[in-house]
């Protein structure tokens, strides 16, 4: 079938999308985009639709509620952007919009055309009335390739999809040969996003040299580390975008069977996926014979059972055919001999995204952003103690200053940088030192980290570094499958090792011990799991030996956070007398009245939750934290009061 | 070995789950979409659902037990009215997550992934849900909760507290109109 026949097929829908926009353009009536996406949800956006909902009905203004994805500015959820054609304002983005918020808007701005400035954070477009989000760091810092359209679009109408340019690409794709498509991909030099970074095209080419027999792509959606929540935000807020490159990819193999493995703790992005899986189908994007021609893709979704080494390919394919999610010995690799025995691609969900543009674009274009050994971005989700949490997509080679500093806005409250983990349970712990090293697959595989999933949690001096060894062991330990004996043992007995150090009964040679047994079980393990699970634990050693020897040693806790190794106690100079704040919020009653109406804690009942520190007025600020617990001045509790 | 008696809830749980089976196409791919629906009705797989599973997919009792013991989404006790699920994904976890945890299972003198034995409440630890940017988080029933302190634990079973002594009241005020 020529070009020219798709095209034909492709021009009504096209036309379609284009009438709906420019409908939305010229009746003047205002539309409100609320984020309502997984974690905009959290925040409250339900209620901030409803409030919207009611405000609108009780004023008896006409006006359009469009629930869009997220824009990955967790930090300043619910989200809302007020198009207002008939103000003169450009679109708005508000931040933190509440339901009382909402009802203001409506009220002030709707109604009587006043923007409510206080809780604005930008403009969508330049404009000289109210600064552009464009000049903010946090936005003109980063590149959106994968998540342009997220988060601006409603991700339920496939229409809004097209508008943008969307399934473009596919039909470009379905105009050429497949070779033709696989040979772009290569020249695109893109690397699997799932964290290994192996070379998509090749993989493809593999795919497709295996024979006659049917192939199968697999969409990996299984995100499981604990910290990264991209694949989500994706299939949340642009499935059509995936289910493009899934199509993409799928004609490039020949494969006419395309499974979305998505893990069932993401309920929303299940029904996301499904439905747009179902709109796809209604126009003849998906399923038997798309867009005329002879190429047919049925899409499943398969929603994974909560195993975190699922998300390696092998115990992936186990995993949707009802087995037990464990990796095999490779090769053969998945694309000789995959998914029921046929020749099956696994590929994550940011690859698949990458590839409408790169298709639409061009490989030369996408060559043009990043760095010459990784081509194109990548997708952080940024956390932990950072002003402006959330999902960043920035050029590959950016340095990790410009991310966290930059980007994301510093460490709050005026505390210091102390380390950024990068990959999850696979990666690891990088101190200050590197804050200069560029984000690629190659450079953060050096300095002993990797890009993994994209999580990245970063830390300020408060976190102590023994404790996140000992959490990620924990982690891995608990998903280790089971089947290599060095991980399964040697995991465990790692996070024995790691346990009593944090609680300080660690030994001399506990450090040493360490170290050869994560080479040990780097060396005994078959899958990506057991391969990387030491890496938190080599890197804390490696970069902050010193605290380690602290707990070690002097059975202290440097951070403050290893809760066996430190003591809360009242400084009485501080008190206040008959302030009674830190009584009554302690769960436990260790907090006690002493020698004029003064309070002190009961070391013996303390389950040093921190509380009282937190609700201790700042004007007397007479909680300390001290480490180790010995310091803490013993005041004794008389009986009667027990 | 003599069947045990079986209550009137398992009775229904084993009519429905009987009801429900052929639905399903007989092969072993659709074992896990199989025990997903029955938890999504049923909120637990008990020892008689996964036989009748394995019996309809004709392979061992024990192959069903062993897949469903391998998913941290399968569940083998029925969960309590109200669920609380604590998140200790590595931002909730630097954040103190594991205290939040603690708190509950203080308040409520089981462990987690207990249900308490009026079965009223039940605590579950969850790797991540996912909105690591309001850490830490909790998933009460089903709405997640994002900033939490260790003192909103004590709000949060006063409100379910609130709301029990209402409703109690309510109905006793059905019952005396009546």
């Amino acid at each position: 079938m020529s070009r020219g026949d798709i095209k034909k097929h492709f021009a009504p829908i096209q036309r379609e999308a284009a009438r709906r926009t420019e409908e939305k353009k010229t009746d003047g009536i205002p539309t409100i985009y609320i984020v309502m996406s997984t974690c905009g949800l959290a925040s409250g956006a339900a209620e901030t639709k409803q409030a919207f909902e009611e405000a609108l009905s009780h004023k008896s203004i006409e006006a359009r509620i469009v629930p869009v994805g997220c824009l990955g500015h967790c930090y300043a959820e619910p989200l809302v952007v007020i198009d207002h054609p008939t103000s003169g304002l450009p679109p708005i983005c508000y931040h933190q919009v509440s339901a009382a918020r909402a009802q203001v808007l409506v009220r002030s701005y709707l109604e009587k055309g006043d923007p409510v400035f206080k809780y604005v954070l930008g403009a969508t477009e330049e404009n000289d009335l109210i600064p552009a989000l464009m000049d903010f760091p946090r936005f003109n810092l980063e590149q959106r390739l994968v998540m342009e359209q997220c988060g601006r679009i409603n991700p339920d109408d496939i229409y809004q999809y097209v508008a943008e340019g969307g399934y473009g690409g596919l039909v470009k794709a379905l105009g050429s040969a497949p070779e033709e498509v696989i040979a772009e991909i290569e020249t695109s030099g893109l690397r699997g996003r799932g964290g290994a970074g192996f070379p998509a095209g090749r993989k493809w080419r593999l795919a497709r040299a295996a024979g006659p027999d049917e192939k199968i792509v697999i969409c990996n959606a299984d995100e499981g580390d604990p910290g990264a929540y991209m694949d989500r935000t994706i299939l949340e807020s642009n499935p059509h975008q995936l289910l493009e490159g899934l199509a993409i990819c799928a004609y490039a193999i020949g494969a006419n069977q395309a499974h979305v493995y998505v893990r069932a703790e993401y309920p929303l992005a299940v029904k996301t996926i499904q439905q747009a899986i179902k709109s796809g189908e209604q126009l003849s994007l998906l399923g038997s014979s798309i867009l005329g021609t002879s190429f047919n893709l049925e899409v499943i979704v398969f929603q994974g059972s909560g195993a975190f080494v699922c998300g390696e390919e092998t115990a992936l394919i186990h995993s949707i055919e009802g087995k037990r999610g464990m990796p095999q010995h490779r090769p053969p690799y998945p694309v000789e001999k995959g998914l029921w025995g046929r020749p099956t691609v696994v590929n994550n969900v940011k690859t698949l995204s990458c590839l409408p543009s790169i298709i639409n674009r061009g490989a030369e274009w996408f060559r043009s952003i990043g760095t010459e050994e990784s081509p194109g971005t990548a997708i952080f989700s940024v956390v932990g103690n950072v002003n402006h949490p959330g999902l960043v997509e920035i050029a590959m080679g950016t340095s990790l200053r410009t991310l966290i500093f930059d980007v994301c806005g510093g460490i709050p409250k005026k505390k210091s940088f102390k380390a950024v983990q990068i990959g999850g349970p696979s990666g690891g712990c990088l101190p200050e030192s590197f804050l200069d090293t560029p984000i690629d697959f190659d450079s953060l595989t050096e300095a002993g980290a990797m890009m993994g999933s994209g999580g990245m949690v970063v830390m300020d001096e408060n976190s102590c570094m023994v404790d996140v060894s000992r959490y990620f062991l924990d982690f891995t330990q608990k998903e280790s499958c089971g089947k290599c004996t060095f991980c399964r043992i040697g995991t465990r007995h790692l996070l024995n090792i790691l346990d009593r150090i944090t609680k300080g009964e660690g030994r001399e040679k506990d450090l040493g011990l360490l170290e050869t047994l994560s080479e040990d079980i780097k060396s005994g393990s078959l899958c990506g799991l057991g391969k990387t699970a030491p890496n938190p634990v080599l890197t804390s050693l490696k970069y902050f030996l010193d605290e380690y020897e602290a707990h070690v040693r002097e059975k202290r806790c440097p951070a403050l956070k290893c809760r066996a190794l430190t003591a809360f106690y009242i400084d009485l100079e501080k008190c206040a007398r008959g302030c009674d704040v830190c009584v009554g919020c302690c769960p436990v009653e260790a907090i006690f009245t002493t020698t004029g109406r003064k309070k002190a804690v009961d070391q013996e009942l303390c389950v040093k939750c921190g509380e009282c520190m937190v609700v201790c007025p700042p004007e007397y600020d007479a909680v300390e934290k001290v480490s180790p617990p010995e310091l803490a001045p013993i005041i004794e509790r008389s009986p009667e009061k027990k | 070995m003599t069947t045990p008696e079986l209550d009137g809830e398992e009775r229904a749980m084993v009519e429905e789950i009987t009801a429900m089976l052929p639905q399903f196409e007989k092969s072993r791919g659709t074992l896990i979409p199989i025990l997903q629906s029955i938890q999504e009705k049923h909120a637990y797989l008990s020892g008689a659902a996964m036989e009748m599973v394995a019996e309809h997919l004709s392979i061992s009792p024990s192959e069903v037990y062993g897949v469903a013991t391998f998913y941290n989404q399968f569940r083998f006790h029925p969960p309590g009215k109200h669920q609380f699920k604590v998140c200790l994904g590595t931002a909730c976890h630097v954040a103190g997550g594991d205290i939040i945890l603690e708190n509950f299972e203080r308040k409520l003198g089981i462990k987690d992934g207990d249900t308490t034995p009026d079965r009223e409440y039940s605590i579950e630890r969850v790797a991540c849900v996912g909105c690591c940017a309001l850490a830490p988080v909790a998933v009460i029933d089903d709405t997640v909760e994002g900033h939490i302190q260790p003192s909103r634990v004590e709000g949060i079973f006063v409100q379910f507290q609130v709301e029990r002594e209402r409703e109690e009241r309510e109905k006793a005020e059905r019952e005396s109109g009546e």
